[in-house]
């Protein structure tokens, strides 16, 4: 490392961008690699009832059956060395309520990410999980007492089994893609919440994913029951450590948004660079209801992402909105899936990305609407922003739609900021990195202000983060 | 001292020389012009002193108040008190004019301070009715759209706001109206103070009626081969640049 970049790390740090890690100590762990023992272990730890057992040696053939999708995706995905990470890392202590009883490493990181702050700011629960365990959760007795869940998966699993076993893995089923197989067979942590017909969450509860060691797969599973008419917003925020080796975070995201109900689900993705992020995000909208994903992708080796929603009942509504960061380095493969399953529904789909360096970044999107529907709408715009010549961008709009009571509306745009128009704004006064920083908040500006404030101002951060690490 | 002071300043691009031995001095209080063919390489000097990258400087040096200017970065420059109006100003989708303006702005103040929001919009909407801009131009993205004569205002409201030291003014009287051309004048005019020396660049005799110049230079194959008073701009207009032609030749 040049002792340029080492004062650029220590600066990050200061920044709490979330590069330090505190040592190793687990009492659990899974070992090296990955067989049928290690679902066994990780099934054995938790106390798994025989049918979750069997649900995993099913995921695991499925996953080893499954070829890797390099023959669309990336050759990238060829450096992940499945046998040489490690599957369950845990300290063995159940998620505490309170701050106190958190290990003292695990409540420093989480005191350094500024999450404690923000529960007692403006959440109405928390839920911070250290590798393959939850830490910590904690929700709102106001909410608690309205019939709210907030757990870690393993608890809803255990506590709420008749909702949990109704809908786990429908929404995303296990042969979906290769990786939800791995998570599906692996899977530890994320959250389980049910929200009961007519509550109205007014507060985000939030969810905090931490990667600590090294060589190391996270494998979160989520899965969002919100009962008629009621609605929630979900956050989640991820960040680990800058390691030299290869880090696997392999989640599954399940949403369920009864008749009329509302679910927004947010996502500001801080990765360290060599993090493969590879995440299967869906939610299934009944009649009414509205499914909304707030994507945004900043840092990892590779991401491929592209959070989806099946409109089942009429009048249903799905939305992306995504941003998308690649520095040099990375590659942002994201997009969105809207399956139109019913009348009248409607979906739309916007996305920016930004490229800078050599990162790149890809759009790859879905609709499908079929022939014997009618009254169905989406609006698909993606837009790409490549700052200097070296980036690269790619965008595969697949939009099917037969018949023709559809009504539906594709735009793309690509802009440039190239060398002159960076010169331009230096003579003005700005550096490098300012320069850059609004040329990309400008870019992105429409869609952070559907973020709420808190995210937006920690967006903007992030961003300005970003661009003074990329001129060094 | 107290001057933008270009001495010998010999700039390459692309293995070509375009810049020989050039030396200028334009003193605070001063308005200076220079003229000269087309190619003859005036961009070129506005875009060195600015500190574009593509430009070579091969030998010379720009002191600015005796401080190396061609040692500083390009924005350094620019908050040290170095301003260029753009011949051809650049677009910049996606960021409005006041936010790059606020920006730029923000760049020049101490750390811990702040900028005082309202004091700005007002300074900022005082200066755009004095140069004829619609305040909906703040909203728009950086020149984007505008048309020639709105890029050149808009350098000018730029300037304005920034309050430079020196100022180098690239052909901005080449596409305006003439109703622009006297408000654009008397914008600059505005700001000529003892503290402040300009350079404007230009074809035409025309600005030199509004902006009146203490010394017009003329430029010809990379240096300056003829400086003199107002008058001189007359005499071009007059007799055209063939002049120089013929004495290249008789010294070559
Ligand atoms: N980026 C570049 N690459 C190659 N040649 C260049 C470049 N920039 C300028 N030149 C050349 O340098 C010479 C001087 O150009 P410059 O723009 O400085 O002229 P000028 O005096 O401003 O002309 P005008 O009056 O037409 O604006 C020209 O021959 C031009 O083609
Ligand atoms: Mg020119």
């Amino acid at each position: 490392m040049s002792e340029e970049s080492a004062t650029l790390d220590a600066v990050l740090i200061d920044q709490s961008q979330g590069n330090f890690a505190y040592p190793e100590d687990y009492e659990l762990d899974a070992g090296r690699g990955l067989g049928p023992s290690t679902l066994d272990y990780i099934s054995e730890v938790k106390g798994e009832d025989q049918w979750i057992r069997d649900f995993r040696h099913r995921a695991l053939e499925v996953f080893e059956r499954k070829p890797m999708p390099t023959h669309w995706a990336s050759r990238e995905l060829d450096e992940i060395k499945f046998q040489d990470i490690r599957y369950y890392l845990a300290k063995g202590k159940r998620p505490t309520r309170s701050w106190d009883e958190v290990p003292d490493d695990v409540k420093k990181t989480f005191e350094r990410l500024g999450i404690p702050e923000r529960e007692r700011g403006f959440l109405a629960g928390v839920e911070a999980q250290f590798d393959s365990e939850a830490a910590y959760s904690n929700i709102k007795e106001e909410f608690d007492k309205q019939g709210v869940i907030f757990v870690n998966s393993s608890e809803g699993l255990r506590e709420h089994p008749e909702i949990f076993r109704r809908w786990f893995g429908k929404v995303i089923p296990t042969g979906d893609n290769k990786f939800s197989a791995l998570n599906s067979a692996v899977f530890s942590g994320g959250s389980f919440i049910y929200v009961p017909p007519g509550v109205k969450v007014k507060h985000p509860l939030q969810a905090y994913f931490r990667i600590n060691a090294e060589q190391f797969g996270q494998f979160e599973r989520t899965l969002i029951i919100v009962d008629e008419g009621a609605e929630v917003m979900y956050m989640e925020g991820c960040t680990a450590p800058k390691f030299e080796t290869a880090t696997l975070h392999s989640a599954v995201v399940e949403l369920v948004a009864m008749p009329h109900a509302k679910i927004q689900y947010i996502t500001v993705q801080n990765w360290s660079s060599n993090v493969f992020n590879l995440v299967t995000k869906r939610g299934l909208a009944h009649e009414g209801a509205e499914i909304r994903w707030i994507d945004c992708n900043i840092g990892s080796r590779l991401t491929m992402k592209y959070p989806g929603v099946i409109m089942k009942g009429r009048k249903a509504r799905g939305e992306v909105i995504s941003i998308a960061l690649a520095n040099t380095g990375q590659h942002q493969d994201t997009g969105a899936k809207m399956i139109h399953a019913a009348d009248e529904t409607t979906s739309n789909i916007v996305s920016k990305s930004i490229s800078m360096g050599e990162g790149r970044a890809t759009y790859r999107g879905q609709v499908h609407i079929p022939k014997h529907l009618k009254g169905c709408r989406n609006n698909t715009e993606c837009d790409a922003l490549l700052i200097n010549s070296r980036s690269r961008t790619d965008t595969y709009p697949a939009i099917t739609v037969r018949g023709n009571r559809h009504a539906t509306q594709h735009e793309a745009s690509v802009s440039q900021v190239s060398e002159e128009q960076i010169f331009y704004m230096r003579q003005r006064g700005l550096t490098e990195a300012a320069a850059m920083s609004l040329s990309v908040n400008g870019f992105v500006n429409d869609l952070v202000r559907e973020f709420p404030m808190e995210y937006s101002v920690e967006l903007k951060r992030l961003i300005d983060l970003e661009m003074e690490g990329s001129v060094g | 001292m107290d001057c933008l002071e270009i001495k010998d300043l010999t700039v390459a691009i692309q293995g070509q020389r375009i810049l020989d031995g050039l030396s200028l001095v334009v003193p605070k209080g001063e308005v200076h012009a220079i003229m000269g063919p087309n190619g003859s390489g005036k961009s070129t000097l506005a875009k060195v002193l600015a500190g574009h990258e593509d430009y070579e400087v091969l030998s010379g040096q720009v002191l600015m108040d005796g401080q190396d200017l061609l040692q500083m970065e390009v924005d350094q420059r620019s908050r040290a008190g170095f301003f260029l109006a753009f011949q051809y100003p650049y677009e910049i989708p996606g960021v409005s004019n006041a936010n790059f303006l606020r920006e730029a702005v923000r760049a020049r103040l101490g750390s811990g301070e702040d900028l005082d929001a309202v004091a700005f919009y007002k300074r900022l909407y005082g200066l755009m009715d004095e140069l004829g801009i619609d305040r909906k131009f703040t909203a728009r993205s950086v020149n984007e759209g505008f048309s020639g004569g709105e890029k050149k205002r808009n350098e000018i409201l730029q300037m304005a706001i920034l309050e430079p030291f020196y100022a180098v003014l690239d052909e901005t009287d080449s596409g305006l109206d003439i109703d622009a051309l006297r408000v654009v004048a008397e914008g600059v005019n505005r700001m000529r103070s003892p503290h402040r020396g300009f350079l404007l660049i230009t074809h035409y005799q025309r600005l030199l009626n509004y902006i009146e110049p203490d010394f017009i230079h003329v430029l010809a194959g990379g240096k300056i081969v003829r400086t003199g008073g107002k008058e001189l701009a007359l005499e071009l207009e007059e007799t055209g640049y063939d002049w120089i032609k013929e004495g290249a030749l008789a010294t070559a």
